[in-house]
């Protein structure tokens, strides 16, 4: 209902007792500390950065080890499991763990340097398998490959580019080296873009003959064992399945780590907590003996933080009145149904300091348009009892999903609401089957009226629906105004425009065309319909008049009145935008139908129930997600544009209390 | 009137049928299409936005359903559903195309534009995922106009009287 007035709250106490006092704080989770206070001679702030550097690194390192922990034990996770939340951990089992920090700590880091050394030996396997390949076309040799020859001959070892036969090489040292005779040439293995080869010869010719198959293309490769290929392949082999071995050696080791998953997530919590105390100690001014901290405290709140800090410490806290100047943070405070759908607020922006807190009227509206785009009672239902038992089952889920799931549970609801009015069950699921299967016709009324049959009758409410909504929107711009006072502003601003709408309203809705569209003719008596006449009259005059107010130049001051008064197609345009929830309703219907007309085609029996059992739930899930997509985008448009866009303006900063922020389990409080 | 052009009425419903569906759907594809090049990159670099991104990406799918909306109230309008074609003489034949007309085209073009606007909706998500609000009513804007389009020729349709 309200934006939560703060209190700055200031507590000085002494030094001694400052960690104590600053965990106490922050496991009470309600203060945004927030100074004041420059340094000056006697206060002044302690460098606690390397101290917080090393907390975090340490935080880190548990997250790490998990996430290897991750990889090679697997727990799994279901789909739902990221809705379960943080585990709840007593403090005495949370302290317990703390206790084996080191020891933890030590595992840590021991599983991050396991990881590490796996790596390291995968890297090296792929080295060795690199080594064999390199290695696969010397195979057929059968003497090491860096034998260099007897005391008379020479061999050369190398490849030359292309597919070459004995005769080109022969061919080439004849042509290059005519003197060299009796060179014997072996091709070891031919590939297509490479030949592997020996060349032995006389070892004063070596020289020449080499020079002259270089001419060709000839190279020495690059690495060159001084084992036979096929013992080096052997040795390799032997060297990676050594590796492998050690792999799957320290792969257990990482296993037999497992049990102390517990124990890393406590203490990589316990290290972010203390990062946290760290920063803020850093940043509260301290003297020689005494200590002060300053920050916001939520109204509601003062007495714990009197009791819990003042009775228990020895410190002096004082109270006061947020100053007009300062940026006050935000916390909303609402019931349980509104404040399902200040996710949606905020995402658009928090209220500014003084400004009204649109989330209880929103609340009500939200429900009643997401239902009448849906507005179907089975899709509705399904969505209803899901999220239901999600909020059931799941009690501990974080609190900003939990209210969104419980605001599509309140959603779903509205939904049935609506589906019973315009009978929409799964489209007219109950009517194809009766005809198809059994045939008999079976026709499931519609409280109201069904959307498809009076398009017109719906278009009407809806651009109703729209009308209030935008006019309550105007009101609550009224309703500000003059909480501050701005009396003249709520009659130019908010009255004035009522006048003129309400009497352009009265005009319109005798009129043929109103009549044409709503298909009845509704008279006024003669005292409103004189009321439309004289109203919109003197609205647009008041407006022409009034709206330039600011401006002292009478000629400018009519112009802004007469560019205020050209509002009215802004007006038009809104109310014309609820007609979205005439076509999303529709849109939902026809597809339902569809989809049932679909199933239908398959025609009576056992096959026929089959084909209608696969498409409906195919068709009906798909007509569910597009449409439920539809009426949250839009149900959110109209908020967001046309509502707040009478009154609204947000951008409050959110209310970050100095609490325990961590990432695996919540502590539980102790009372 | 006689010969073909007496019998053409419906022939044309049939046509106005069609462009709703195909002109609208066309305009989806294109804009889920160009919304979806712009997904992949975001997911390729953080997949834990895969669900909003897709939500994102969805947005400009609607105009192919206001389409086929559509094209189905005009299947059945004439009958071909039920098996019993209606006797429409030209005249409503082609009333019935004019209805159709506006969700074809609006759905075309703004399908498109909404793919456009959706990625650089998508941009906004990938640098600051919690502005995921708002970035979505940026495409929501553009359907405004589908929305409107499909009204006038959903009034239309079911109000052009068939024999």
């Amino acid at each position: 209902m309200a934006v939560l007035q703060m209190q700055r709250i200031s507590i000085c106490a002494l030094k001694t007792e400052r960690k104590a006092i600053l965990e106490k704080i922050q496991s009470l989770g309600v203060m945004e500390i927030n100074h004041v206070l420059d340094e000056d001679q006697d206060f002044q702030k302690m460098d606690t950065a390397s101290q917080r550097s090393s907390f975090e690194k340490a935080a880190n390192t548990a997250d790490q080890a998990l996430a290897i922990l991750q990889e090679y034990v697997p727990v799994k996770q279901s789909m739902l499991s990221s809705l379960a939340g943080k585990d709840l951990v007593e403090q005495k089992k949370f302290r317990e763990s703390v206790s084996r920090k080191e020891e933890t700590l030590k595992n840590a880091k021991q599983l991050v340097r396991l990881n590490k050394s796996i790596a390291e030996k995968k890297a090296n396997i792929l080295k060795l398998e690199n080594d064999q390949e390199a290695l696969t076309p010397w195979l057929p040799l059968d003497i090491p490959m860096n034998y260099s020859g007897t005391t008379h001959t020479a061999m050369l070892l190398g490849t030359m580019p292309g597919a070459m036969t004995l005769e080109d090489i022969y061919g080439a040292i004849a042509e290059n080296a005519p003197d060299a005779a009796g060179t014997d040439v072996q091709i070891i293995t031919a590939e297509q873009d490479t030949t592997y080869l020996t060349v032995i010869c006389h070892r004063k010719d070596e020289t020449a003959v080499e020079d002259a198959l270089r001419s060709k293309g000839f190279a020495k490769p690059t690495q060159v064992t001084h084992h036979v290929p096929s013992r080096k392949k052997e040795l390799l082999e032997g060297k990676i399945k050594q590796l492998n071995t050690e792999i799957t050696d320290i792969e257990s080791q990482i296993k037999g780590l497992d049990s102390k998953r517990a124990d890393l997530k406590l203490m990589s919590d316990y290290y972010r907590i203390r990062a946290d105390k760290y920063q803020v100690l850093g940043d509260i001014p301290q003297s020689q003996r005494t200590f002060l901290i300053s920050g916001y405290v939520p109204g509601n709140a003062v007495e714990l933080m009197k009791k819990e800090i003042g009775e228990r410490f020895d410190c002096v806290i004082d109270m006061e009145e947020v100053k007009e100047e300062e940026d006050m943070p935000i916390l909303l405070k609402n019931n349980k149904f509104s404040e399902s759908v200040d996710g949606v607020l905020a995402s658009y922006g928090l209220p500014q300091r003084h400004e009204f807190d649109p989330t209880t009227i929103m609340s009500f509206f939200y429900v009643f348009f997401f239902g009448m785009m849906l507005s179907d009672a089975a899709y509705g239902a399904i969505i209803a009892i899901a999220c239901f038992i999600v909020l059931k089952k799941f009690p501990r889920m974080e609190k900003g999903m939990s209210k969104m799931i419980r605001m599509f549970m309140f959603c779903g609801i509205s939904t049935v609401c609506w589906g019973i009015l315009f009978g929409g069950y799964f489209g007219d699921v109950i009517t194809v089957v009766a005809k198809t299967f059994f045939d008999t016709d079976i026709v499931v009324p519609a409280l109201w009226f069904v959307p498809l049959n009076n398009p017109m009758k719906l278009l009407v409410y809806s651009l109703a629906f729209g009308v209030i909504h935008l006019f309550v929107g105007l009101g609550i711009k009224g309703y500000s105004l003059i909480k501050q006072k701005k009396y003249l502003d709520a009659v130019c601003d908010v009255g004035l425009w009522f006048l003129f709408l309400l009497g352009l309203l009265v005009m319109l809705i005798p009129s043929d065309l109103f009549a044409s569209i709503a298909q009845v003719k509704i008279v006024f008596p003669a005292a409103v319909t004189a009321f439309g006449k004289y109203g919109t009259i003197a609205g647009a005059l008041g407006l022409l008049l009034m709206s330039g107010r600011s401006s002292k130049n009478p000629g400018l001051r009519l112009a802004l009145g007469a560019y205020d008064l050209y509002n009215i197609t802004g007006w038009l345009s809104d109310v014309l935008s609820y007609s979205r929830l005439l076509a999303l309703g529709l849109a939902t219907g026809v597809i339902a139908s569809v989809v049932n007309q679909m199933g239908s085609m398959a025609g009576k029996g056992v096959f026929g129930a089959l084909m209608f059992a696969l498409i409906f739930l195919v068709g009906h899930a798909l007509n569910m997600a597009i449409n439920i997509l539809g009426a949250y985008v839009h149900t959110n448009r109209l908020q967001y544009v046309e509502f707040f866009g009478k009154f609204y303006e947000g951008g409050g900063r959110a209310f970050e209390p100095f609490k325990e922020n961590t990432k695996y389990v919540d502590i539980k409080e102790e009372h | 009137m006689e010969g073909i052009w007496g019998n053409l009425g419906i022939v044309y419903a049939l046509l106005g049928a069609a462009a709703a569906v195909f002109l609208a759907g066309a305009g989806s594809a294109i804009g889920v299409g160009i919304a979806g090049q712009a997904a992949s990159g975001v997911v390729a670099e953080d997949p834990n936005q895969f669900a909003k991104v897709l939500i994102m990406q969805l947005l400009p799918g609607t105009q192919g359903i206001y389409g086929l909306l559509v094209g189905f109230i005009t299947l059945s309008k004439i009958g071909l559903l039920g098996g019993s074609l209606a006797a429409i003489d030209p005249q409503t034949g082609l009333m019935i195309l004019a209805a159709c007309l506006p969700i074809g085209i609006v759905g075309l073009i703004s399908g498109k534009y909404q793919g456009m606007t959706s990625a650089a909706a998508i941009g906004i998500v990938a640098k600051k995922p919690d502005q995921f609000g708002k970035a979505m009513l940026f495409p929501a804007m553009v359907e405004t106009y589908a929305i409107l389009a499909l009204l006038i020729s959903i009034l239309s349709v079911s109000n052009i009287s068939v024999a």
